[in-house]
C-alpha cells in the first residue's frame, strides 16, 4: 500500500545522532549534503535531535546546515533505545510529513532506520555512496554499489514517504560550518512512558582506543585478497608499522577472519581519505574503491595488470604482494638502519 | 524456549548477473551458500536449546534451491525447516521480505525468541531483523555478542562502535547476532545425509500464508532500482614501476621519501 497524497510531503530531515552531548560526525556530514539536496528541491533542512540535556548542540547543527532543529529532551531518552527514538521520530514525521529522511549508518542508525521504515511502511536504501535529486519527480536518487563487480544501482522510492536513506560515516564530505547561520529551534514533548518500553539499558561500557582511527590516519596500507593467507597479512601489517601507517583491508581478509571487521574499507566499511594509500593484493572492485577513491596518493600492487585498481592508482606495481611487500620491508629497514 | 531462526541463501560469488528490466539479482542458477552470519544465529539457537530445551524452526524465503540452506540448518540440528517459495515473492526489497517472513512467523504461533544474523553477506543492509521486529511489534536486540537467558527475560551484550551495552528485554524478542558470538558447528557427514534423506523442508506458498498479496514481491517493495549500470572508476594515467621486487621496492621507497611520506 503506497503513501496517499505524496504532494503533502515536504522538507528534508536529518536524524541528528548524539552521544553524551556530542553530535555524531556523520550527522554533520549529512546536514551539509542535505543542504545541497534541499536547495534543489527548494525546501528546508530539519535536524531531529533526541536526548537529555542536548539543547546546546542545536546551534552547531544549524551552523552545519539545518534551518530548523526539533529537540526532544527528556531523561527517558538519555540512552538511545530503538523504541523511544522510533516513537518520537515517527510521531513527528506523521505530523509534519517530511519527504526525505537521512540517517547516518552507524550502529545506532542501522538499528533505527529499518525500524522507522517498517512502521511508516516506506522504503529505506542502505549504505548509499552518492545522493542526488530528480527535481521533476521530487525523488531522491540513491546510488550504491550493487552486489557484483563494477555494478552501480540507482535506487528510488517513488510511491512511499518519507524516502529514507542511510549513509556510512565519512562518505559525504564534512562541510565547513557557517557560524553566521541562524535557524529555528522547536521543542517537542516526549510522550514515552518507561513502563511501556520493553528494552532496558543495564550497562554501557565504553572501550577506550589508543590507536588513531583509520578515518583519521594519514597513511593506510591495505591488505586485499591477493595477500592469500594470514601470513601474507602479517607482512602487510609489518609494512604498515614500519611506515607509521594504519592497517586496512578489503572484504575478503575480514570475511576470512584474518583481520577484525573495523579494518574494512569500502561501501560497507569505512571511508578513508589518507595522504598515502598502498593497496597490497587489492583488485579495486567498486565495493572497496567507493571507500578510498579520494585518497591523495594511491599505490597499487597486484598480480593482474588489468586489475581495476590500475585505472585509478597513481603508481602501480604488477607483481605478487607476497614478494613485493617483503622487499619493501627490507628496504625500509635498510633505510632506517 | 522455542526459537525461530531466519536464514538466507546468498550467492557464493559476487560475479553474478542482474535482470536489466527489474534491476533484481538473478539468483536462480547461481550456486548458493548459507549466509555465513546466519550460521552464528543457528549456533546460538542450538546452544540455547541445549540449556533450556524447546523447538528450533529455521525459516527462509527464496527460490527452490534455497532449500539447500535449510537442509544445512537441519544438518546442524534444527528441528523444523520452512521455505517460503512463490513466484509472487520474487524481487522483494528488504521491507517486503520482512513482511513475508512476519506472515510466516505469525503462522508458527509459538515462539519465545527470533534469531537472525546481523546482516547478509550479499546486500549487508542489516534491515530484516529490525523490520521484522517492527512488523511483529516485538522488541529488538541488535548486534549481540552474548545472549543470556533468564527466567523471565533475556539479556544481550550489544556491540557498538565505541564499546558495548548490556540490554535486557522480556520475551518474546528478536535478536540479531554478530559473527564473534560463537563458532558455528560443522555438521558431520551423517547428519548431512540425514538432513537430505530423513528430514522434511516444508514449502509454504503465498496461499499458505493467506495474506494480502499487495505487500509481496516486486510490487510490494517501496524501493525500486531505477537503473543498474557498470561504472569504471578512472583517474589519470598510472605510472608503472617495473623491475625485480628489490628494485621496485627501492624505487618506491625513494619516491615516498621524496614526497615526505616515509
Amino acid at each position: 500500500m503506497s503513501t496517499g497524497n505524496i504532494q503533502e510531503y515536504n522538507g528534508l530531515w536529518v536524524f541528528a545522532e548524539q552521544r553524551d552531548g556530542t553530535p555524531a560526525q556523520v550527522s554533520l556530514e549529512l546536514l551539509g549534503k542535505g543542504r545541497d539536496l534541499a536547495e534543489k528541491l527548494e525546501v528546508d533542512v530539519t535536524a531531529i535531535l533526541i536526548g537529555h540535556n542536548v539543547s546546546e548542540m542545536a546551534e552547531e547543527l544549524i551552523f552545519y546546515g539545518a534551518d530548523r532543529v526539533i529537540i526532544a529532551d527528556d531523561p527517558i531518552v538519555k540512552d538511545y533505545r530503538t523504541e523511544t527514538h522510533t516513537e518520537i521520530i515517527v510521531e513527528q514525521a506523521l505530523k509534519e510529513k517530511p519527504e526525505i529522511l537521512l540517517i547516518g549508518a552507524t550502529c545506532i542508525g542501522r538499528d533505527l532506520a529499518p525500524r522507522i521504515s517498517a512502521r511508516l511502511n516506506t522504503g529505506c536504501t542502505a549504505d548509499c555512496t552518492e545522493l542526488d535529486i530528480d527535481k521533476e519527480m521530487r525523488l531522491i536518487v540513491a546510488t550504491k554499489p550493487f552486489f557484483g563487480r563494477d555494478l552501480m544501482a540507482d535506487i528510488i522510492c517513488p510511491l512511499h514517504r518519507p524516502q529514507m536513506v542511510t549513509v556510512r560515516p565519512g562518505v559525504m564530505e564534512l562541510k565547513t560550518q557557517d557560524r553566521k547561520r541562524r535557524g529555528e529551534i522547536v521543542y517537542i514533548d516526549v510522550n514515552c512512558k518507561e513502563e511501556d518500553i520493553k528494552v532496558k539499558v543495564l550497562e554501557t561500557i565504553r572501550a577506550v582506543s589508543d590507536s588513531i582511527s583509520l578515518e583519521e590516519a594519514e597513511k593506510v596500507v591495505v591488505a586485499g585478497k591477493g595477500v592469500g593467507n594470514k601470513e601474507g597479512l602479517e607482512m602487510v601489517k609489518e609494512l604498515a608499522k614500519l611506515l607509521g601507517a594504519q592497517l586496512g583491508a578489503t572484504s575478503l581478509p575480514v570475511d576470512e577472519g584474518w583481520v577484525s571487521e573495523d579494518k574494512k574499507i569500502g561501501q560497507t566499511g569505512k571511508t578513508i581519505r589518507p595522504k598515502l594509500y598502498i593497496g597490497c593484493g587489492v583488485s579495486g572492485a567498486i565495493q572497496h574503491s567507493a571507500g578510498m577513491i579520494n585518497s591523495e596518493l594511491i599505490i597499487a600492487i597486484n598480480t593482474n595488470p588489468k586489475a581495476d585498481i590500475f585505472n585509478f592508482a597513481d603508481y602501480g606495481i604488477v607483481g605478487d604482494s607476497n614478494e613485493i611487500v617483503p622487499a619493501l620491508i627490507k628496504e625500509l629497514q635498510a633505510v632506517k638502519g | 524456549m522455542d526459537i525461530v531462526v531466519c536464514i538466507k541463501q546468498v550467492p557464493e560469488t559476487s560475479d553474478i548477473g542482474w535482470d536489466s528490466k527489474t534491476g533484481s539479482l538473478i539468483r536462480e542458477g547461481v550456486e548458493g551458500i548459507l549466509n555465513p552470519n546466519d550460521k552464528n544465529a543457528l549456533e546460538a539457537a542450538l546452544q540455547i536449546r541445549e540449556q533450556h530445551g524447546g523447538v528450533i524452526t529455521a525459516l527462509s524465503m527464496g527460490p527452490r534451491q534455497a532449500e539447500d540452506a535449510l537442509r544445512e540448518a537441519l544438518s546442524m540440528g534444527v528441528d523444523k525447516a520452512i521455505l517460503l517459495n512463490d513466484r509472487i515473492f520474487a524481487g522483494s526489497d528488504t521491507l517486503s521480505t520482512s513482511y513475508a517472513l512476519h506472515c510466516a512467523i505469525k503462522k508458527i504461533l509459538h515462539f519465545d525468541l527470533i534469531l537472525c544474523g546481523k546482516e547478509s553477506w550479499d546486500a549487508m543492509t542489516a534491515h530484516v531483523g529490525p523490520q521484522l521486529s517492527e512488523l511483529l511489534n516485538l522488541p529488538q536486540l541488535t548486534y549481540a555478542t552474548e545472549i543470556t537467558i533468564h527466567n523471565n527475560s533475556v539479556t544481550i551484550k550489544q556491540k557498538l562502535e565505541d564499546g558495548f551495552r548490556i540490554l535486557e528485554s522480556s520475551f518474546p524478542a528478536v535478536i540479531t547476532v554478530e559473527k564473534e558470538i560463537n563458532q558455528p558447528r560443522i555438521p558431520s557427514m551423517d547428519s548431512i545425509m540425514n538432513a537430505y534423506r530423513d528430514k522434511e523442508v516444508q514449502v509454504w506458498t503465498n496461499e499458505d500464508l493467506g495474506e494480502d498479496t499487495t505487500h509481496f514481491g516486486l510490487k510490494g517493495s517501496p524501493t525500486q532500482s531505477r537503473k543498474v549500470y557498470i561504472k569504471k572508476v578512472q583517474k589519470g594515467k598510472v605510472a608503472m614501476l617495473e623491475g625485480k621486487p628489490d628494485e621496485v621496492a627501492r624505487n618506491l621507497i625513494q619516491l615516498l621519501k621524496q614526497k615526505g611520506l616515509c
